[in-house]
């Protein structure tokens, strides 16, 4: 019982933080086609934003605000990320929209690029983020069933930013030009959408909402240059099976693939766990190819 | 169809792209850190027995008053986390015998040669080094997926390979010297050490490569010997961040101790998790042969304090010699860096070699080879003497504590240093593992 009581709540977790890392991308990509290869080094962004405001509250300001960097890294998290896809967009991107290999070539480019300088930055090594003492410890549930705080916090964070992201999508105006641009571009632009500035900072969107990611992994993970390869090809298994376009889609396939990972991996091994799980997805995928959620729009013909 | 050709062409690069790095996201065994090379004064001398005879025909590795020495490592890519601080004491090893005035009188100057943790670019590098550069004598690797990538290469070019890091042994290459610890200098004693202390019941957690599974082979048969039990066994990917149904296994098992051999990026996630589960050192122990200071920083040594390390070095080992290495390397990089095994094994190869060139009076590889045999120097580890029969070195085993401030204290060692038994032919349960 107790077993069995871990076990949901970790294959919940483990969904929560795949959706979380596979959010930014379900716009990026999801939305704007375009194949984000750099995604995992936005999520490096955040954690990296996460180190440096804890030296900065370290450093230079008194011991008893401490706890309070966290909910402040993950502001600059967000901004920070927002600002270098806002730039990335601007100076790459909107050369690349609908060639997609040339994207994708050009993406991994710029992920390597990123690694390289958050190696000349802050060094080769990993570095260490403290994190708050109010996420320390955990929900004593019954004995032998602690509901770390951690994982509880990130649940509640991705609830957060699925929340926040629908709301912006479906209920706002900036929400419906997005919307109008990504799935007809020419008749958006005809009723007087600046398509521009909407891909500019869709992407940004996806891009912060990646370093929001990166901060919360803090808590749980490394913090090195080299994160984000840790994370990318869980993302775009995430999106791909939900169905590239569709919120709903990419939640449900965090899901999915969280859940049987934690089975598969408690049954198994890791190692087989993993591969068990690529062979369901690939499996579904071969009986539905658009993914779990189907995406019925005109813009993906062209 | 004019867009099918342009497919085609792309693919290729991006399928090659994904290869390389799909090679470079593997294997990571341990770590180390950045670099900003200055030049320093010279410390720490070393007490080799060393005597010239003079008779150096010279190769074409002394061009003028120098000899040029080869030195490759990760500078970039996964393993540079680990690589580059080797590399940087290397470096200081170097300079601090040039300080000196060199080998032989000639000034040693280093080649650098950056692996970026692909295996095939460290064989090619290597051959570069050994057949452009015509260096005397090589330091670098970090994963024995790169030893033995250059393996064949230092073997068919008749080159000298100093290789830093403890690896699962089981080999023995005429053209390679081995200043890190093989199994019998670091596992082997680690495990029984554990049997006597912390209880029979061995959980084996490890990364899932060559090292981990040949270790836990070797710790399988030992068990057996020795009256211990599995309680379990099990691998994860490379870069594996979930650890919470792992952790969950062992809850179930309730092992006494679990033998870690995870690496890299791993070991950040399980510690973190381990803790916010609610299981801190006392109520688990863990040994982990991965974990040094280095990784200890960016693990955050908070969720480490309290748990156990084996190694042949440690910052804090107390001795004269490693007093002055950290006051340099301190000096020379910084003083938020620190020192840890393999780093203090690169800087120990640089000086075995230079004692046995002074021996040999000559660069030549034979004659270095054959003048290493016996040789003694007073490392920071303590002393060092390098096995004439397998090329390895005789090491102090040292068990250690993480400290709250990342340092290890010391709990136990070997006393002696230990002889290398890279076969484990001297262990009765060991026959039948070697290959």
């Amino acid at each position: 019982m107790a077993l069995w009581l871990t076990q949901l709540f970790n294959g919940l977790s483990v969904s929560s933080i795949l959706l979380l890392i596979a959010l930014g991308l379900a716009i990026t990509f999801g939305l704007m086609r375009v194949i984000n290869m750099a995604h995992g080094e936005f999520i490096m962004i955040g954690a990296y934003s996460a180190y440096l405001v804890q030296k900065i509250f370290q450093s230079s300001l008194p011991q008893g605000w401490f706890d309070a960097y966290y909910p402040l890294a993950l502001l600059l998290a967000f901004a920070l990320a927002f600002a270098i896809g806002l730039l990335l967009e601007t100076a790459l991107i909107r050369f690349l929209y609908g060639r997609p290999l040339d994207s994708l070539l050009a993406t991994w480019g710029v992920g390597l690029v990123l690694q390289q300088l958050a190696r000349t930055i802050f060094g080769a090594p990993n570095v260490g983020v403290t994190s708050p003492s109010w996420l320390d410890g955990g929900l004593r549930i019954m004995t032998g069933v602690v509901f770390p705080y951690k994982r509880l916090f990130i649940l509640a964070l991705v609830a957060l930013v699925l929340l926040a992201m629908y709301l912006y999508i479906y209920r706002s105006d900036a929400g419906r030009r997005m919307r109008a641009v990504m799935q007809n571009r020419d008749m958006a632009a005809c009723l007087g959408i600046s398509t521009r500035r909407v891909d500019a900072v869709t992407f940004a969107i996806g891009s912060g909402i990646a370093g929001v990611a990166g901060c919360a992994l803090t808590l749980i993970g490394p913090i090195g240059p080299t994160i984000g390869t840790n994370y990318i090809v869980d993302a775009f298994m995430v999106v791909v099976l939900g169905g590239v376009g569709k919120l709903i889609g990419t939640a449900a396939g965090a899901l999915g693939i969280g859940m049987l990972n934690t089975l598969f991996e408690w049954g198994s091994t890791a190692s087989l766990g993993k591969v068990l799980v690529f062979l369901c997805i690939v499996a579904f995928l071969q009986w539905k190819p658009m993914g779990l959620f189907a995406v019925r729009s005109r813009s993906l013909d062209g | 169809m004019r867009r099918r050709g342009w497919l085609k062409r792309w693919i290729v690069p991006f399928a090659l792209c994904l290869t390389l790095s799909a090679c470079g996201g593997s294997n990571n065994e341990g770590g180390a850190s950045p670099s900003s090379p200055e030049p320093s004064s010279p410390p720490a001398s070393p007490s080799a027995t060393a005597s010239a005879s003079g008779e150096a025909s010279p190769p074409a590795s002394e061009s003028g008053g120098a000899v040029k020495v080869g030195i490759i490592h990760s500078l970039s890519g996964t393993m540079a986390i680990s690589e580059v601080s080797v590399r940087d004491a290397e470096l200081l090893a170097i300079e601090e015998l040039n300080a000196k005035g060199g080998v032989l009188g000639k000034k040693i100057e280093p080649v650098v040669e950056d692996g970026a943790s692909d295996w095939p670019t460290f064989a090619e590098k290597a051959r570069k080094l050994l057949s452009e550069d015509k260096v005397a004598t090589v330091f670098g690797g970090w994963t024995s997926a790169s030893r033995k990538a250059m393996l064949p290469v230092f073997e068919e070019l008749n080159g000298l390979l100093w290789y830093p890091v403890q690896y699962e042994g089981m080999e023995m290459s005429p053209n390679i010297f081995y200043t890190g610890a093989t199994t019998n200098q670091q596992i082997v004693p680690a495990v029984d050490w554990l049997l006597e202390n912390k209880g029979k019941k061995v959980y084996l957690l490890g990364s899932d490569y060559v090292f981990p599974q040949t270790a836990n082979k070797i710790i399988k048969a030992q068990l057996k010997a020795k009256g211990g039990e599995l309680a379990g066994e099990e691998y994860t990917p490379l870069g594996h961040t979930d650890y919470s149904t792992i952790i969950a296994k062992i809850q179930a098992a309730k092992p006494d101790v679990v033998f870690n051999t995870l690496n890299g990026d791993s070991n950040v996630a399980f510690f973190k998790q381990l803790k916010d589960a609610g299981i801190s050192s006392k109520d688990l122990t863990t040994l982990s042969v991965s974990i040094a200071e280095e990784e200890a920083r960016g693990i955050g040594p908070e969720f480490l304090a309290g748990h156990l390390v084996a190694w042949n070095y440690y910052q804090t080992t107390d001795t004269p010699e490693n007093k002055t290495f950290v006051d340099s390397f301190k000096k020379k990089y910084g003083a938020d860096r620190v020192t840890d095994d393999p780093i203090e094994a690169g800087y120990v190869a640089v000086y075995l070699w230079a004692a046995a060139a002074e021996k040999a009076g000559s660069f030549d590889v034979a004659k270095v080879k054959e003048a290493a045999k016996g040789i003694e120097f007073n490392a920071p580890e303590g002393k060092v003497t390098i096995d004439g029969d397998n090329q390895h070195i005789y090491k102090t085993v040292r068990i250690g504590e993480l400290q709250a401030d990342g340092q290890i204290k010391e709990l136990w060692n070997s006393g002696s240093p230990v002889k290398p038994d890279p076969y484990l032919k001297t262990y009765d349960w060991a026959a039948g593992l070697g290959g």
